[in-house]
């Protein structure tokens, strides 16, 4: 798939749930469905900066596709994780360097969350694009 | 309020709550229930109506100008002095340093002493319990002049210990600095008894009554403290305006702060010198923040019409009632219970992260504050990374409380 058509699948979910507790519960429900990452993998330099929760993130490179796994200690914030990971996981780099992930504004995450944890968001996002520009000019 | 009359019997929460327009407001679909006063307050309409009339009928600059505005600003500016100092019972008007907060005063007395009253070798004593603004200031005065910060240890509960506080003090201590109330925590360190045991040996004494002015009474002659820093929107007034209660005599030995107009005598300055005005003014440069000391004024006016005695009651009610439903939920843990409470506590729900406790109650409607709130020493002292924290005004009610500890259950199923 996709990953606009992934994005299109996510806001679709998203806008049957008028109430924000019950887009918290699918939030948390995605983030507990997030495969578990490698203990070994959560080191200082996977950490992410700028969230109040703490965030790893792990990126390897096949053949030009990313693959991620990453954490959190904060719920709702690895149900957020789990967001992304699902719309840019094993995609090509270039791809994933090119892409608009507009389903952050269209279901109101960035509105809704609290400022540390939007940032938080916003620097996940970032980093994940620095590494597919970083694998794409690589190769 | 006009219904309210001064003795207390007559004050309910209804009527106080009606001067409050933001409490009405709807958050996520849910009533707001605003437990974050220990951050900010809230504003009653009395003070914003005294800050529209000030800027409606009196604005100008102070001290300056020989016309009628300049006048009735510099009346309004010096009015609100003398009901800060009437708050305190202040020997002197002239004790009243008007400041941007709490931060901005300590800043100025930490500058102030380490520009001549301190020197390489001495020490400053501040506690474990303190916030970031009554350590960082101490850290920079103290990396000026060769000094060092050392802290009065706590036990598990959040409680000062006294015993160790009387061995740290030596003849290099300079200053003690203690907090009142602990922000993060509530405990109320006996400031009094702290004062006396510094003062047997000459050692001045500041008191960071940011957390306790909003709550209680405060007398400075008789706590005898040296110097009381506050601010203004923590206790219904506006944000950006703080004062700084200092005796006379320690004003006037100290150096200014800031340089610039109003705080010089007039007719002294060259290029190569100045004469500074006598205390407060020495401290006040620039143009001051009237309108904010005008809406310090009306939430003082505000605060002794309701009455401390009210406040008190209302709020010791508040945190009985939250700590004593709080311990019907197994999850939750308190941070720490300390022997004498202020109406804030922090809690952790186990197994789930405060920021995600606290944004799952605001999703309800209810308002805390998560994280390290700027003490962060304290949180490494009790070995945790962050906490939910529930701070309570006088203008919350206990069936907020009832909210959310609904709301907190809904956290707890959603977290687990």
């Amino acid at each position: 798939m996709l990953i606009n058509d992934i994005q299109d699948q996510l806001v679709e979910e998203f806008e049957l749930m008028d109430d924000w507790m019950e887009k918290y519960e699918h939030i948390i429900h995605m983030g507990n469905e997030l495969p578990p990452m490698d203990e070994t993998l959560k080191t200082d330099n996977r950490l992410i900066r700028g969230c109040q929760s703490r965030v790893w993130l792990d990126a390897k490179e096949q053949n030009g596709i990313l693959h991620f796994e990453a954490d959190s200690d904060a719920l709702i914030t690895k149900g957020l994780i789990s967001m992304v990971v699902r719309v840019l996981n094993n995609q090509p780099a270039k791809d994933i360097a090119a892409a608009d992930l507009y389903f952050v504004d269209k279901i109101g995450l960035r509105s809704h969350l609290s400022s540390n944890r939007a940032n938080g968001l916003a620097s996940m996002i970032q980093q994940i694009k620095a590494l597919a520009v970083h694998f794409n000019s690589a190769n | 309020m006009s219904a309210i009359s001064t003795s207390t019997p007559s004050v309910s929460v209804e009527s106080i709550r009606a001067d409050f327009p933001i409490l009405n407001e709807t958050i996520n679909g849910h009533h707001l229930v605003y437990f974050d006063n220990a951050a900010t307050s809230q504003k009653p309409m009395q003070v914003m109506e005294a800050m529209n009339r000030y800027y409606f009928h009196s604005n100008s600059n102070v001290h300056r100008g020989a016309h009628t505005l300049s006048v009735r600003a510099t009346d309004c500016y010096e009015g609100a002095r003398d009901t800060v100092a009437r708050l305190l019972n202040a020997a002197s008007s002239r004790e009243i340093v008007f400041t941007g907060g709490t931060t901005d005063s300590i800043n100025l007395v930490a500058y102030s002493f380490s520009n001549g009253l301190l020197k390489a070798g001495d020490e400053i004593l501040v506690s474990t319990l303190e916030h970031h603004s009554n350590i960082i200031p101490w850290q920079l005065a103290a990396q000026r002049c060769g000094a060092t910060v050392k802290a009065i240890p706590m036990d598990a509960q959040g409680n000062l210990l006294i015993n160790s506080y009387r061995e740290l003090l030596s003849s290099n201590t300079r200053l003690v600095a203690v907090t009142h109330v602990s922000n993060t925590l509530g405990t109320i360190n006996p400031v009094r008894d702290i004062i006396a045991i510094a003062h047997e040996k000459g050692i001045p004494v500041l008191i960071d009554a940011a957390q306790s002015v909003p709550h209680f009474q405060i007398d400075v002659q008789d706590l005898d403290a040296d110097f009381v820093a506050f601010s203004g929107h923590k206790m219904l007034g506006p944000t950006g305006i703080g004062v700084l209660y200092a005796k006379e005599s320690w004003l006037n030995q100290m150096p200014p702060f800031r340089g610039g107009g109003g705080m010089i005598q007039t007719g002294s300055v060259t290029i190569g010198n100045t004469l500074y005005n006598k205390a407060p003014y020495k401290f006040e440069a620039g143009t001051p923040n009237v309108a904010g000391a005008v809406g310090l004024a009306a939430a003082i006016d505000y605060m002794n019409e309701v009455g401390y005695d009210f406040i008190q009651q209302q709020e010791e009610q508040l945190l009985h009632y939250a700590l004593e439903q709080l311990q019907q939920l197994p999850e939750v843990q308190l941070a720490a219970r300390p022997e004498h409470m202020a109406s804030v506590f922090s809690f952790n729900v186990k197994n789930a992260h405060y920021s995600d406790v606290a944004t799952l109650l605001d999703s309800q409607g209810v308002a805390v504050r998560s994280g390290m709130h700027c003490t962060e020493p304290l949180l490494s002292h009790l070995q945790v990374n962050g906490t939910a924290r529930v701070s309570f005004a006088f203008y919350n009610t206990l069936e907020e409380v009832d909210v959310f500890i609904k709301a907190l259950q809904k956290a707890i199923r959603m977290l687990s």
